[in-house]
């Protein structure tokens, strides 16, 4: 008999989360969309701003849409300086945040490894980890060889048909459980006052002289002084009830996991050419992911063949992958953005808060899109963070074009 | 142990396998599970969590515990040892929550294949086969797909006859009944696993997992299928659930129809005295066939006070004790089951003997691909589980997977859903449903979970080792969602996906909350059905067929002289040619010299070509050239810019005027297709009223860049009939000449400022062409390295290199290329917003390292200060393209940065491995800025 | 992978076809005219709604024409096909 493997099974959670709550006439900030970023958001309206007065409505179960769906990469890493600053100030608070929660959120600092595929993807890799150091971001190049050190069971044979030329590597990133991090802000929110109404889908906004008031939901009216909007996939349906357009475009990602598998893969390795990323979570599965369904849908499900490809590329990188199994592949929606780049801020109408644009990223910003966009919505101002991702840029052209030089963009 | 005889396994030959390094034997039919039980084995995992012992709980692919780890002939984690068909050479071993993988590379073979059928029928059990019969018989091109080796589905695990014949005879017979028909495919072994849009149905077969070592490494070890089909029959069967109790998980427990299927099909006792625990009548048929076969059956206990009295009737009969109205409270034992503890109640009672305890809780339909489909599941509170409710594509349950529970009820509703599914298909002749005897039914209501005071012990979900307790802890900590729930115990999570926990965990959640599964619902079911090996999925699309390599017409004889190549998009091109001895500097150095002192040639024969044809075809590359190509006289080259329309460069290339309706457009190397794409989305979307087509000629042609002071010379020796002077073949025009005797056309353009003929000649002669220039013994080839040299001495960007998606025209210095006549071209009214008319853009400059032999590192930043401040650092802006340069004698670089035009002359710092290096600006044009050589 | 209908070469299989976005987005008659604004709302601003939506695919390993679809990105289902140029089609 095999003695049994530490590690294949998870901390307990507490025994206390949260009480369900039935919505109530009015509340001074209503948060649409449980997911992670309002669960954070409203952590931090209450405890950075003493706002305590807050519902977060949620159409489903709290932290069931994309928060449940990540496959939980966490890194700073990205080209710009805009980026930089608020993925870097997310990462500083991941590094804080289990013992801010109090909650085990098995958040491991195992490093991200961005494969370079060409001389040009070698030369990106090089300009955005120059970038990322200047800007207190911790990155590096490593070649072939040194990638082989960090994992060792990527194949760096030049015989394949896109040889892994090197990579960057950020220490800090890496991988955190998305359901702890999910209740442990709810748990920590619910201590401060605020409330979570579940299965209370938002059928409208309600906006008088320019002003928002509320919402409408499938529970009844519920009155706001101010309203966030969490919504990610399905943020353009609910904007659009205030006579709100935003420049997004809902599309299914899909991800998978395999079987239990005894420890092989020490790191997340993400690869843009050869698209994949994968890490092996906690209990021993591989997490893996790829690109987004090319048509909109609003269904959380995707097309079979881009889990095919995906293999083919976890095995072109992972020739060890070979048996391992496919266990379950599921969808979420993610409302892309053109530049690939969040939007966050205020909106044309008073009191009505953005968040979304996130596309394939947002669970590695949680903490830090939590703490801007709750002081945006407490000053009714962009938390200096957040105030290059306003709506604006797309009239200036001052975009925040992650597409080109960053690596995959999740 | 073995049965003296029965069992649809092969006793005149033995296989031999090692399991936890012991010795057993089986026979072919066999599973793994099967054989082990044969053997005696009863403990055959440990659970992840508590480290208890599990055994064999089912007969099929739903099997919570017995999941082990193949480690010969190929390692193989994590196969339930009940799906495992036994060989010879097997070796495999018990499993704590972890399975291995190989690390050697995996020798197998996979494929893929598409199908397209009338009716796809999931299934071949009784329904199923009825359903394939009548949908056959009608005239349908049927698929049949069965995940067993054999069909028969839940024939093969029972005494039941049709059409008065053994249930596993008929099947037989039916199959091959089937297999005689031209346009019906049966497919064993061979599970479908996922329900996508438009009847699109993924299914895995295994070919040769069966033959273990004796695979024949010719044919693929698993195939995927990808399945379109008009109409989908789902007889994908029930499976039974399993009570929670205390002990429930010990080895020796056994859901009851397992344990028939181990009698009837595999000829195995599963235990020597069994207790049977249940709460319908099926688990009866169970407890009388292990009687017959020699178990000794010390009782059963029904839940209900009043079973049917028939199968009571004949349970007395046999001499069977029937405890109506009580529940088992525990099953006891050390490692395995060796008492039951039965009682009327949820505490105590009294104590039976056994080894093996037989588990109905009822049936689940196997709805996980109805619902995958998207098709509405409904609970059923008569049958205590969720059966297919209203579907969303064309199809039908049959059989058990609908909620029909009797065999004929089975066949016949197979037989209907075939004949519908076969729609206009169906002539007269729809065959008649086969005929079975009909049993009688009774109540079974859903019974889920005995009572008690302690559910430390109550299992729910084996293989993650989820109890009562647990769900109990989660709903006590405000979760009210079963998907909470399913996170917060991982109830549901394991292997198996919870296919015998999903609906018990429900249950219990309902139950603790005081709610209905009804209104509580359950955790939704994905794809895939079972696992399915990465390998599988990946199929052929590996190596060299992970994407596709394109090579040019002289890509032998690169390789024969020893060119290192760079992917650059799916092509391969020459890298550079190094000599005996050289290294990349060297051989880079050399070519580039060649190319500026004498005459050196390249291979150009990836960049995209795209004949632009039609009498609109001028007014058409003026709309997406920043410039104006209508002018272009015939005869003549210009060069062009093609924008997004938020301004930013999209791809650059020559447009070459052959007649007044046709051009041919050069673009780069990697965005060929794109543009090709981007013209006709153009064309077809936006202008469709201009009269122009466009084709891809890349392919067509193959292109030599001649290129050097002495490239006249070598072309005037080789097309002795071409004016080459300066005067009579002018910069920037094209002329048809034979070339080394070989039709070709030959264009005046220069991507290295150098003297530089482009000859193009079809694809067939590009290699004598090129043997013919090489053979003048004076001309070097040269590969992609030298040609960035040139160009970035020349200040030429490459589109992608030193731009990335943020830079216009104007950024490049070339604002001389955008079109100020033109009232309109795709990009222009971009260049006027806000951002993209700021004067401190980013903007292509030359750097000079003031160490004259330090190469910037590509990808290195600039800032304005000779120390490095905390970070943030204020970045200027970045290296895009850095080289060490024969002509110049020195490194150089370009670089995009902040206001760069202005800033020619001023020192900045690039920070390098730690320190900062001083660099100056320089116009992006280093190398001849008068344009003085490109004529010779 | 849905299976969609071209409007020249009949149904076929998702792999075959590319993906365009909104139909209907015509070019601005003339974008200098236009404010920044109206410019960057034809730049960046594309429908999005849930349930029918009015969009482009090109048959690119077909026949390579661009057409029209009706699809509902609530359930996928395509209520109809039609020819650039063609009005979009009442669907009830």
């Amino acid at each position: 008999m095999t003695p049994r493997p530490p590690g294949a099974h998870l901390p307990e959670h507490p025994d206390r989360l949260w009480s369900a709550a039935e919505p109530k006439a009015a509340y001074d900030v209503v948060i649409v969309g449980g997911g992670g970023h309002g669960l954070a958001t409203a952590y931090y309206l209450a405890k950075n701003h003493g706002i305590t007065n807050v519902a977060v409505v949620e159409r489903g179960w709290l932290a069931g849409g994309n928060m449940a769906r990540n496959t939980t990469i966490i890194r700073s890493n990205y080209l710009w300086d805009e980026s930089a600053g608020i993925y870097e100030h997310a990462l500083k608070l991941w590094e804080g945040l289990e013992e801010e929660l109090g909650y085990p959120l098995l958040f491991s600092q195992r490093g991200v490894l961005n494969l370079a595929h060409s001389l040009q993807d070698v030369r990106d890799s090089v300009r955005r980890v120059e970038a990322n150091r200047l800007n207190g971001v911790d990155a590096e190049w490593l070649d072939a060889a040194q990638v082989k050190e960090v994992c060792p069971i990527v194949n760096v044979s030049p015989d394949v048909r896109y040889p892994v030329l090197g990579a960057t590597f950020q220490p800090r990133a890496g991988i955190a459980k998305h359901d702890h991090v999910a209740w442990g802000y709810a748990r920590a929110a619910a201590a401060l006052g605020v409330e979570f109404i579940e299965n209370c889908e938002v059928t409208g906004l309600r906006v008088s002289g320019g002003r928002v008031t509320g919402v409408d939901t499938t529970r009844g009216a519920i009155a706001a002084g101010r309203v966030a909007l969490c919504a990610a996939g399905h943020t353009s349906v609910v904007a659009a009830t205030a006579g709100i357009d935003l420049p997004l475009q809902s599309h299914p990602l899909q991800a998978l996991v395999s079987e239990l598998l005894e420890p092989v893969h020490p790191t997340v390795v993400m690869s843009n050419a050869v698209h994949v990323y994968v890490s092996q979570a906690h209990k021993g599965e591989l997490v893996m992911g790829a690109g987004i369904d090319a048509a909109n849908s609003y269904r959380q499900r995707g097309a079979f063949h881009i889990i095919e490809r995906q293999m083919a590329a976890a095995l072109e990188l992972f020739p060890v992958f070979a048996r391992a199994h496919v266990l379950r592949t599921w969808g979420g929606v993610v409302d892309v953005s053109p530049d690939a780049s969040p939007i966050i801020g205020l909106t044309p109408v008073d009191g009505l808060y953005i968040n979304c644009g996130w596309g394939t990223g947002g669970f590695k910003a949680t903490p830090g899109v939590g703490w801007c966009f709750a002081h945006t919505v407490a000053h009714d101002d962009p938390h200096p963070l957040a105030a290059p991702f306003s709506l604006d840029r797309f009239v200036t052209g001052a975009l925040v074009d992650e597409h080109g030089a960053a690596a995959v963009a999740h | 142990m073995r049965r003296e005889n029965g069992g649809r396994i092969d006793r005149s030959r033995t296989l031999r396998f090692r399991f936890d390094g012991q010795e057993y034997t089986g026979h072919p039919g066999d599973t793994l599970a099967s054989a082990l039980l044969a053997g005696g084995v009863r403990q055959i995992a440990t659970s992840v969590k508590l480290g208890r012992p599990r055994g064999v709980f089912s007969a099929g692919s739903e099997e919570p515990n017995a999941v082990v780890q193949i480690e010969e002939p190929f390692p193989e984690p994590m196969l339930p040892a009940t799906t495992v068909e036994l060989y010879d050479g097997l070796v495999a071993r018990s499993l704590a929550g972890q399975g291995r993988l190989a690390t050697e590379p995996d020798p197998a073979r996979y494929d893929a294949v598409h199908a397209h059928c009338d009716v796809l029928v999931v299934g071949a059990g009784p329904a199923g086969l009825a359903a394939a019969r009548a949908a056959a018989g009608a005239g349908a091109r049927v698929i049949l797909a069965d995940e067993q080796p054999e069909p028969g589905g839940a024939l093969l695990g029972s005494p039941d006859e049709v059409d008065g014949v053994p249930g596993a005879e008929w099947a037989a017979a039916t199959a091959a009944h089937l297999e005689g028909l031209p346009d019906v495919r049966v497919l064993r072994r061979t599970t479908v696993f996922g329900y996508y849009d438009d009847n699109y149905l993924v299914a895995v077969e295994r070919r040769t997992n069966h033959l273990g070592a004796a695979a024949p490494a010719h044919v693929a070890r698993e195939r995927v299928w990808r399945i379109r089909a008009r109409q989908v029959v789902l007889a994908t069967g029930a499976h039974e659930r399993p009570i929670a109790f205390a002990g429930n998980d010990l080895p020796g427990v056994m859901l009851a129809g397992a344990a028939r299927t181990y009698v009837h099909r595999y000829g195995v006792l599963p235990g020597r005295r069994a207790v049977v625990f249940t709460a319908n009548d099926s688990a009866y048929a169970a407890a009388l066939d292990l009687a017959e076969a020699g178990v000794e059956v010390a009782a059963i206990v029904d839940v209900r006070t009043a079973p049917g009295e028939r199968w009571a009737a004949r349970a007395r009969e046999r001499g069977i004790e029937l405890l109506a109205g009580h529940v088992v409270t525990a099953a006891r034992g050390d490692g395995q089951l060796s008492s039951v503890l039965v009682g009327a109640t949820g505490d105590g009672g009294r104590s039976i003997d056994a080894d093996l305890l037989l588990v109905s809780g009822g049936w689940n339909p196997v709805v996980h691909l109805f619902s995958q489909s998207g098709g509405t599941l409904r609970y059923d509170e008569a049958l205590g589980t969720l059966v297919p409710g209203a579907s969303r594509q064309a199809v039908q349950p049959a059989g058990a997977a609908g909620g029909v529970f009797t065999l004929p009820g089975c066949l016949a509703d197979g037989a209907a859903a075939g004949a519908r599914a076969a729609g206009p298909h169906a002539g007269p002749h729809a065959a008649e449903a086969p005929r079975a005897a009909e049993p009688e039914a009774t109540n079974a209501p859903a019974y889920w979970l005995v009572p008690a005071n302690d559910y430390s012990a109550h299992f729910v979900d084996l293989q993650r080792d989820v109890t009562v307790a647990d769900i109990h802890r989660a709903t006590g900590a405000g979760l009210r969602s079963v998907e909470h729930v399913k996170r917060y115990t991982t109830a549901g999570t394991a292997h198996d996906q919870g296919k015998t926990s999903g609906l018990l965990t429900s249950a219990v959640v309902a139950h603790a909350l005081g709610t209905s599964v009804a209104e509580l619902g359950t955790t939704t079911f994905r794809a895939p059905y079972l696992p399915v090996s990465f390998a599988a999925l990946a199929g052929r699309d590996r190596g060299a067929l992970h994407d596709p390599v394109r090579v040019t017409a002289l890509h032998e004889w690169h390789v024969a002289h020893g060119a290192l190549f760079e992917n650059v998009g799916q092509w391969k091109r020459p890298w550079y040619y190094p000599r005996p001895g050289e290294d990349m500097e060297t051989a880079v150095l050399r070519e580039c010299r060649a190319a500026r002192e004498s005459v050196a040639a390249m291979d150009a024969s990836t960049l995209g070509k795209i004949d632009v044809i039609g009498p609109d075809a001028g007014e058409f590359l003026d709309r997406l050239y920043t410039n104006l190509m209508s002018s272009l006289k015939v005869g003549s080259v210009r060069y062009g810019v093609m924008c997004r329309p938020d301004g930013m460069v999209l791809d650059d290339g020559t447009v070459i005027r052959l007649a007044d309706d046709h051009f041919l457009v050069t673009t780069t190397t990697g965005n060929a297709a794109m543009v090709l794409d981007w013209m006709e989305e153009w064309l077809q979307t936006e202008w469709p009223s201009l009269r122009v087509h466009c084709t891809s000629v890349t392919e067509q042609w193959a292109t030599v860049a001649l290129v050097g002071p002495r490239s006249r010379e070598v072309l005037a020796g080789l097309a002795p009939g071409l004016a080459v002077s300066a005067a009579d073949f002018p910069f920037m025009t094209w002329r048809e000449a034979d070339v080394a005797g070989i039709p070709a056309r030959v264009c005046r353009i220069s991507f290295s400022g150098e003297l530089a003929f482009e000859i193009n000649v079809t694809s067939w002669d590009g290699l004598r062409l090129w043997t013919a220039i090489m053979d003048t013994g004076l001309v070097t080839p040269y590969g992609t390295e030298t040609m960035h040299v040139l160009r970035a001495e020349k200040g030429y960007p490459i589109v992608g290199q030193d731009t990335d998606g943020t830079v216009t025209p104007h950024d490049l210095g070339m604002s001389w290329v955008v079109s100020k006549k033109k009232p309109d071209f795709i990009g222009k009214r971009s260049f006027t917003r806000a951002d993209t008319s700021r004067a401190d853009r980013k903007q292509l400059v030359g750097l000079l390292p003031e160490d004259p032999g330090f190469l910037l590192p590509e990808g290195t930043h600039l800032v304005s200060t000779a120390t490095l401040p905390e970070p943030p650092v204020p970045m200027l802006g970045h290296v895009t393209s850095s080289y060490r340069s024969a002509a110049l004698g020195r490194t150089f670089a370009l670089a995009l940065v902040k206001g760069g035009q202005g800033r020619v002359g001023e020192r900045l710092y690039a920070p390098v491995a730690g320190t900062l290096v001083p660099v100056t600006v320089t116009s992006h044009v280093l190398y001849d800025p008068e344009g003085a050589r490109r004529d010779g | 992978m849905l299976l969609i209908p071209c409007p020249w070469c009949g149904p076929r299989e998702e792999a075959e076809f590319h993906y365009g976005g909104q139909a209907h987005v015509a070019y601005p008659e003339n974008p200098a005219a236009l404010s920044d604004e109206e410019w960057a709302r034809y730049l960046f601003f594309r429908d999005n709604p849930k349930g029918v939506f009015a969009e482009r695919w090109s048959h690119s390993a077909g026949c390579r024409r661009w057409f029209n679809a009706l699809r509902d990105t609530a359930t996928n289902e395509i209520h109809a096909v039609y020819r650039v140029g063609e009005p979009r089609p009442v669907t009830s």
